[in-house]
């Protein structure tokens, strides 16, 4: 589904991501760990065609196309879902609004019909349940006044609204209290953990893991995999620490 | 009459970023011309005021319309306005509001190549206890130029008065250009008088971030100006109203951006 070829890439001139290859197949949830500094939103960004972000070398195909070749709407259209470390603001702007013009775009870019009014609460409504965020919420602007927890669970209903192929979850268990943590683990696991869909989940720590099973697990330093594992790595990580890992791998 | 009026000059305080170039030649008796609203006491009055292109035809004419507008005790006056057609497209309004009187008024300028789009407004508080509100939005592109240019006079008198007036300018492209000009002579000393500007650029992060949930860029720059000029109509019940003024705007932003 994702093929991640010594991909280099760099933002103001400083390179960050230095040969990095990776592979996710329909059905995978990989978990990237690694520590502060070693590029992981930076892949995430990559991945997701922020402006700034210049890749220098290194290919990435997304079901069978270029990726970087696309711009940012068409990477979502194409199925690519890029849940944000820190979700923007848009003042005026209601998640209702938002997400059935996203979601009708994408369709279209697909040459699928638009869902109406109606069809589209319904199937937001589905989706807000399921992340256990009041439907009032997604009538307000989007993200403007959601404390940290309401504007990670409010990516996840995005994300079950769009239900994309691939997401990319960049730290989406930070500013997680444990029950809103549990709330979003299964809720990734609902909407994602699917025969046909794949996931990349960039995370400082095992507890999203405990909810959210890697089938596996990699480390990245300096802007490179330098090791790769089980679950069961997430979990020696977490014992041992990153520099006695990687060490070994060393 | 006629003979009395003098063209004016960007001299003059009240078109000091207009273009009065679009002036020349002009019949001066059309110049002088008023359209004269009062609304009796305790009565409310709205009206909308748009300058617009028809259909597909760009206007480069001089357009100007002026208000002068008395509202009587305890009225209240509500103006939408949205200037999206001509070379100058100008509103000026004349505003004098008795004692526990209502004054609200909402403008949207939009407009590119080297157009000049303004609102002028004098409010005249002489009488105590009254109100007045106006939130002005100008977005702009190319080499065109939005200007709110707002006066707000409170007499001795006139305790007690609430005078609000708020400007933000949003520029799409480089060379498009806003100017705001609030300017207060309060001599009463029991008063409530807020002004404020900004102008600004699309919000790079919101753009990147709707990209990333599949808005192409010209829906998600629509979103973000739709939400910015809203605030101009947010005391505009009438919905049906508010979208039609909105249409204009964004009209004029489809066809010509």
């Amino acid at each position: 589904m994702l093929e991640i070829k010594d991909l280099h890439a760099e933002i103001d001139g400083k390179q960050i991501l230095n040969g990095l290859s990776l592979s996710v197949n329909a059905g995978e949830v990989h978990a990237i760990m690694g520590p502060n500094g070693a590029g992981k939103s930076t892949l995430a960004y990559v991945l997701g065609g922020r402006p700034g972000y210049e890749v220098t070398g290194g290919s990435v195909t997304f079901a069978g196309e270029d990726l970087l070749d696309m711009d940012p709407h068409e990477r979502a259209a194409a199925g690519l879902f890029l849940g944000f470390q820190y979700p923007v603001e848009i003042p005026g702007v209601s998640n209702v609004q938002f997400l059935r013009e996203a979601l009708n775009a994408q369709r279209g870019a697909r040459g699928e019909e638009p869902l109406s009014g109606g069809e589209f609460l319904k199937h937001a409504k589905e989706q807000a349940a399921l992340l256990k965020l009041d439907m009032e919420m997604l009538k307000r602007q989007v993200n403007v006044g959601f404390s940290g927890g309401e504007k990670k669970r409010a990516e996840m209903v995005q994300m079950g609204i769009l239900d994309p192929k691939l997401a990319v979850l960049d730290e989406t268990d930070s500013g997680l209290d444990i029950d809103a943590l549990k709330t979003v683990g299964n809720g990734i696991n609902a909407i994602m953990r699917k025969p046909d869909k794949g996931v990349l989940l960039i995370t400082h720590y095992q507890r999203l893991l405990d909810y959210v099973k890697p089938d596996f697990v990699h480390i990245l330093s300096q802007g490179r995999i330098v090791k790769t594992g089980d679950a069961d790595l997430s979990q020696r990580l977490e014992a041992e620490g990153y520099d006695a890992v990687m060490a070994e791998a060393a | 009459m006629s003979e009395s009026i003098i063209l004016p000059t960007r001299k003059d305080e009240a078109w000091r970023y207009s273009n009065t170039d679009a002036l020349a030649g002009m019949d001066l008796g059309t110049f002088d011309q008023w359209r004269d609203i009062e609304v009796a006491e305790g009565e409310t009055f709205r009206d909308t005021i748009v300058i617009a292109d028809e259909g597909d035809a760009v206007s480069d004419a001089t357009e100007l319309r002026r208000l002068r507008i008395v509202v009587r005790k305890n009225a209240t006056c509500e103006i939408f306005g949205v200037i999206a057609s001509g070379g100058l497209g100008r509103v000026e309004m004349v505003v004098m509001i008795e004692e526990g009187g209502h004054f609200e008024f909402g403008g949207v300028t939009v407009g590119g190549r080297d157009t000049t789009r303004e609102f002028v407004t004098r409010i005249a508080h002489d009488h105590p206890n009254a109100t007045s509100n106006q939130v002005v939005r100008g977005v702009h592109w190319g080499q065109g130029t939005g200007n709110f240019l707002g006066r707000i006079d409170v007499a001795r008198d006139a305790q007690k008065v609430d005078a609000k007036q708020d400007f933000k300018g949003l520029l799409l492209e480089k060379g498009a250009s806003v100017n705001s000009v609030p300017q207060l002579e309060i001599y009463a000393d029991d008063v409530k008088c807020a002004h404020g500007a900004t102008v600004g650029q699309l919000d790079e992060q919101a753009r990147y971030y709707m990209a990333a949930r599949g808005l192409p860029p010209e829906t998600a720059r629509k979103l973000l100006v739709r939400a910015f000029l809203g605030d101009a109509f947010v005391a505009l019940e009438d919905e049906a109203e508010s979208e039609r003024l909105m249409d204009v705007a964004l009209g004029k932003l489809d066809k010509h951006l």
